[in-house]
């Protein structure tokens, strides 16, 4: 599909990052990133595992403070306003957010409370985020009885409830198995469509960002190494290319051994990230 | 570009916006705590075994230490003395672990969940500190019913205020060491970490008290650690409202005084290091 330009000469980028910078013991994990993302884009972040893709999704969602540099999402300041920042943003992290205990009605009462949304509005808001991600059936069920797809639907749900502008998917169908994948596939495109929701996901799976997203930027080493669209990432590579590909050549053919997920793999990236910080 | 902004309200409706602002946040504390309530009705079983403990104290300690004399300081059975102390400890020694949820839930996902809303990190302790204080009470209700079994000298009338007195006591007391036990397990971060620790601390602010002896009994030193140990005031109020011939060494004022304002400052040290959890 064709990305409308953005509406309104009015609106800058929705996230405008500048020089943003995370410092850990003297290892840089983010290094002076600078990306302009505009509304209702869906934004890809790759990289090798430790190449600090989640430490700049962490300072974008004021999990954690930078270093030096700054960030804005529309308009806030991610250092200065924090408060107002989050109320605009839904995040749904890469491990399991919702809770199995309680059922996936409570988890939408927690999140609804969470996020001050007027009493009288809640249980019609619950009711419609948990329609609009058929969840509408398993609704009274402990979350503990789901499948991966349902929960990763539920968390998403609990982001839909206060209309975040941006929406943070870490790794979303990471575990997923391919229809439930292409499941919340459709429903992240469907609120980009509905809502003109802007959504930034990180994912280590290149079917899926070549799939969802109009815009990627390549993460290596805690540097933004590239930024464009998957086609144009395609192009540089050469003909026939496809984005694991790309991925490979412009990480620097590290071989398997460093792409496999796991603790070791996240050591030995951070450890050659601090060799060449 | 000036963003939309609902709360750039004029001056005149500053109050209401306080006001809407307490709200608020008294619902997101609200909101924590009630999670972590619905997941006990889900699942209660926890609260049968952890009156396990007391019950072992109680028949097995209790007895056997109420044959040595001078132990009970006198007015009242050592039982009687021993009872608010043992529900005083119920309340530590799972208060004191309740900091590991915190860390479960950062290694699942929920507590950045929790950090990325825009509630107060201070509204999100407080309602753990209401969930480990309900949990308390529902540990309480066995405590009393079994000290009553076994002949304590319960106050039970039903019109006296001190019954909710006591439980207060006992929410404070709750709230006090579960959040204390927050930021042990913000600094340590790791279970194994947090399960050697919380060992290491409940014994002495269990023995350094007047949980199970009075202080009298103690060596000069150890009389200084145990006033300085917020167990032995909410002990000394138990002991004031829970028994019909119960009198207070230090007062319920002094009781509640130091309770409350320790929480308060454990409250503002553990937002500060909770914010730090998302790292």
């Amino acid at each position: 599909m064709v990305l409308s330009e953005p509406e309104g000469a009015e609106l800058g980028p929705v996230i405008d990052v500048r020089g943003l910078t995370r410092r850990f013991d003297g290892f840089v994990a983010i290094d002076g990133a600078t990306i302009a993302i505009r509304q209702g884009e869906i934004f890809g972040l790759i990289g090798p595992n430790g190449a600090g893709k989640s430490t700049l999704i962490k300072m974008l969602t004021t999990l954690l403070p930078p270093s030096s540099g700054s960030a804005t999402i529309v308009g806030y300041d991610i250092v200065r306003q924090p408060g107002e920042v989050r109320r605009h943003i839904g995040y749904v992290p890469q491990l399991l957010s919702a809770d199995g205990a309680p059922t996936g009605y409570e988890n939408m009462l927690l999140s609804a409370r969470l996020y001050g949304i007027p009493r009288t509005e809640r249980d019609a808001r619950i009711t419609r985020a948990l329609a609009r991600m058929e969840l509408t059936e398993v609704a009274d069920r402990l979350v503990g009885h789901y499948s991966g797809g349902m929960i990763r639907r539920l968390e998403i749900a609990q982001n839909l409830l206060h209309r975040p502008k941006v929406l943070f998917l870490d790794e979303p169908t990471i575990g997923l198995d391919p229809v439930a994948r292409e499941t919340v596939w459709d429903h992240v495109r469907d609120l980009r469509e509905s809502f003109r929701t802007t959504i930034v996901i990180t994912s280590h799976h290149m079917e899926e960002i070549e799939e969802l997203c109009d815009r990627i930027a390549l993460i290596d080493r805690g540097h933004i190494a590239a930024v464009g669209t998957p086609a144009e990432f395609k192009a540089r590579v050469g003909p026939g290319a496809t984005l694991d590909d790309v991925f490979i050549q412009l990480v620097g053919g590290k071989g398997e051994a460093e792409m496999e997920e796991g603790y070791g793999a996240a050591r030995r990236a951070r450890r050659a990230a601090r060799e060449h910080g | 570009m000036a963003p939309p902004d609902a709360r750039a309200a004029p001056p005149a409706s500053m109050a209401d916006d306080r006001i809407s602002r307490a709200f608020d946040y008294a619902t997101q504390s609200f909101a924590v705590a009630a999670a972590e309530v619905e997941k006990l009705r889900h699942d209660p079983l926890e609260l049968f075994t952890r009156a396990a403990q007391p019950v072992l104290w109680l028949m097995l300690f209790g007895e056997v230490m109420a044959q040595v004399r001078g132990i009970a300081p006198g007015r009242e059975s050592y039982l009687d003395f021993l009872a608010p102390g043992i529900l005083a400890q119920s309340v530590l020694f799972v208060a004191i672990f309740y900091g590991i949820s915190a860390i479960w839930e950062r290694d699942l996902g929920v507590l950045q969940r929790y950090l990325v809303s825009p509630a107060p990190r201070s509204a999100l302790v407080i309602g753990k500190a209401v969930s480990a204080s309900v949990r308390a009470l529902s540990q309480a209700v066995i405590v009393y019913l079994l000290a009553l079994a076994l002949g304590v000298d319960i106050d039970l009338n039903p019109a006296s205020i001190l019954g909710a007195a006591a439980a207060a006591a006992i929410a404070v007391g709750s709230a006090l060491f579960s959040t204390f036990s927050l930021i042990i397990a913000c600094i340590v971060k790791t279970r194994e970490r947090f399960m050697g620790i919380g060992q290491v601390l409940t014994m002495p602010i269990f023995f350094a008290s007047n949980a199970i002896y009075p202080l009298s009994l103690m060596p000069g030193w150890l009389r200084v650690i145990a006033h300085l140990n917020p167990l032995t005031y909410e002990v000394d109020a138990l002991r004031t409202l829970m028994l019909s011939a119960g009198q207070s060494d230090y007062g319920l004022l002094l009781d509640f005084g130091v309770l409350l304002g320790t929480v308060a400052i454990l409250t503002l040290i553990a937002a500060r290091l909770y914010a730090r959890m998302g790292y």
